[in-house]
């Protein structure tokens, strides 16, 4: 436990020392949702009804920013040699990194998304609902992307076919996420199975994430 | 404790890299492997490690731990040092201690003559120190064998000497050495393996 705990707060200080972490994730987010209202006008009813599908493909867009920093790095210095050799399963090391993902990245962009939104009018009944589902769904987002991250790391500017393998991956975490965020406006019917489903997801990509991913990785280091 | 080697065979993006390699290097005693560029010495390392799957042959362990593979009691320096840029040596170490198991640090940096750069970070450091922050894994996690890759490279007279201390304490103790090096390290190589490639 100690060791998951040293690895992740490892990736913590990298990527809070490196640059080009959750400031510029959070940079990316906040210009996605300033263009938006550029792009469709200043309607604000148009905009109040669209905010929360907005905010989440400005979500996925900013997490898919930074995945290349989950395994990329530690291919390239040789520590995944060391950490493939090491006392834990390569998969405890692949949950671990993207935990330190979702933590470094994810959750700050999900906790900053409602504040982000006051800039395409999302309506203040939604901004619970809103916070509740990103928080729940960028747990998914994260250990997705791993996946990704982990299947592109020996490829130099894998990034755009990271995009390409995960997006789709996202559809689920897209669907629940948005109905989740509707809140009160489509009923708390729809509201609350979407978030049980979102929570489900999460737990679901916890466990078979850190599988995937460290199948891509040992295929590489091989 | 005692390694051994049957029949090895490994392949590498189709074509074989070295065949029906047999060895045995027993507690006490270091392998050096010499042979051109490219007649497998790293791809022999990696498979001892575990990082590589044999095409063939077997390779055992004797009186180390059931439980374990082969590559979690061993160390293995790669040509690549394995070190953060962002992180200060004493933390490059600190989180190696961590992850590996146990270890002091300061000892391990006293070792290879670290302790004075501590907390500079790693992308300060010339291609020589930060051999020896990789080198300092060697000293700081104690594992019975010790896969080293060219580890001299770029290492200037005083640390050459400071590793061929280390490594002999390592002998002393009953540890074994498998080591690809064109250099001479001041140790008497007790076994010596060619590999010349497969044709």
């Amino acid at each position: 436990m100690s060791l998951i705990w040293s690895l992740i707060r490892r990736d913590l200080t990298l990527s809070l020392r490196q640059g080009g972490g959750v400031g510029t994730a959070l940079g990316f987010f906040l210009t996605v949702v300033v263009l938006l209202p550029i792009g469709l006008g200043p309607d604000q009813a148009l905009l109040m009804r669209l905010a929360p599908g907005l905010l989440w493909i400005a979500l996925l867009l900013s997490v898919l920013l930074s995945a290349d920093r989950i395994f990329q790095q530690d291919y390239e210095d040789g520590s995944l040699d060391i950490m493939a050799m090491g006392p834990v399963p390569l998969e405890i090391v692949a949950l671990a990194k993207a935990i330190a993902h979702w933590l470094s990245t994810s959750l700050p962009l999900a906790i900053a998304a409602p504040a982000l939104g006051f800039l395409i009018n999302l309506e203040p009944a939604a901004i619970l609902p809103v916070f509740l589902a990103m928080v729940l769904g960028s747990v998914s987002l994260s250990m997705l992307v791993s996946i990704g991250a982990a299947v592109t790391v020996g490829l130099r500017r894998g990034g755009l076919l990271l995009s390409v393998l995960v997006l789709p991956l996202y559809v689920p975490v897209m669907i629940f996420g948005v109905s989740a965020s509707q809140g009160a406006t489509a009923g708390p019917d729809i509201a609350t199975p979407s978030l049980l489903i979102l929570g489900a997801l999460a737990l679901a990509s916890l466990v078979l994430s850190p599988l995937a991913a460290a199948a891509a990785l040992r295929s590489y280091l091989k | 404790m005692q390694l051994t080697a049957q029949n090895l065979q490994c392949d590498r993006g189709g074509r074989v890299v070295f065949s029906g390699l047999s060895f045995r290097v027993a507690a006490g005693r270091m392998l050096q492997l010499t042979g051109p560029n490219g007649s497998g010495k790293s791809s022999l390392l990696r498979l001892i490690a575990g990082l590589n799957e044999a095409a063939a042959g077997t390779l055992q362990l004797d009186g180390g731990s059931a439980d374990l593979a082969i590559g979690q009691q061993a160390h293995y320096i790669a040509h690549q040092d394995a070190a953060k840029a962002a992180l200060t040596v004493e933390e490059n170490l600190a989180f190696w201690r961590d992850f590996l198991g146990g270890g002091d640090v300061e000892a391990a940096m006293a070792a290879l003559d670290l302790t004075r750069l501590s907390s500079y970070h790693a992308g300060l450091l010339s291609a020589g120190q930060k051999r020896r922050l990789a080198l300092a894994r060697l000293a700081l996690v104690p594992r019975a064998l010790w896969l080293l890759d060219e580890p001299t490279v770029g290492l200037d007279a005083a640390s050459q000497e400071r590793l061929a201390a280390i490594m002999g304490d390592h002998l002393a103790r009953g540890g074994l050495i498998i080591a690809a090096t064109h250099v001479a390290l001041g140790l008497e190589p007790q076994v010596k393996l060619e590999l010349r490639g497969a044709r």
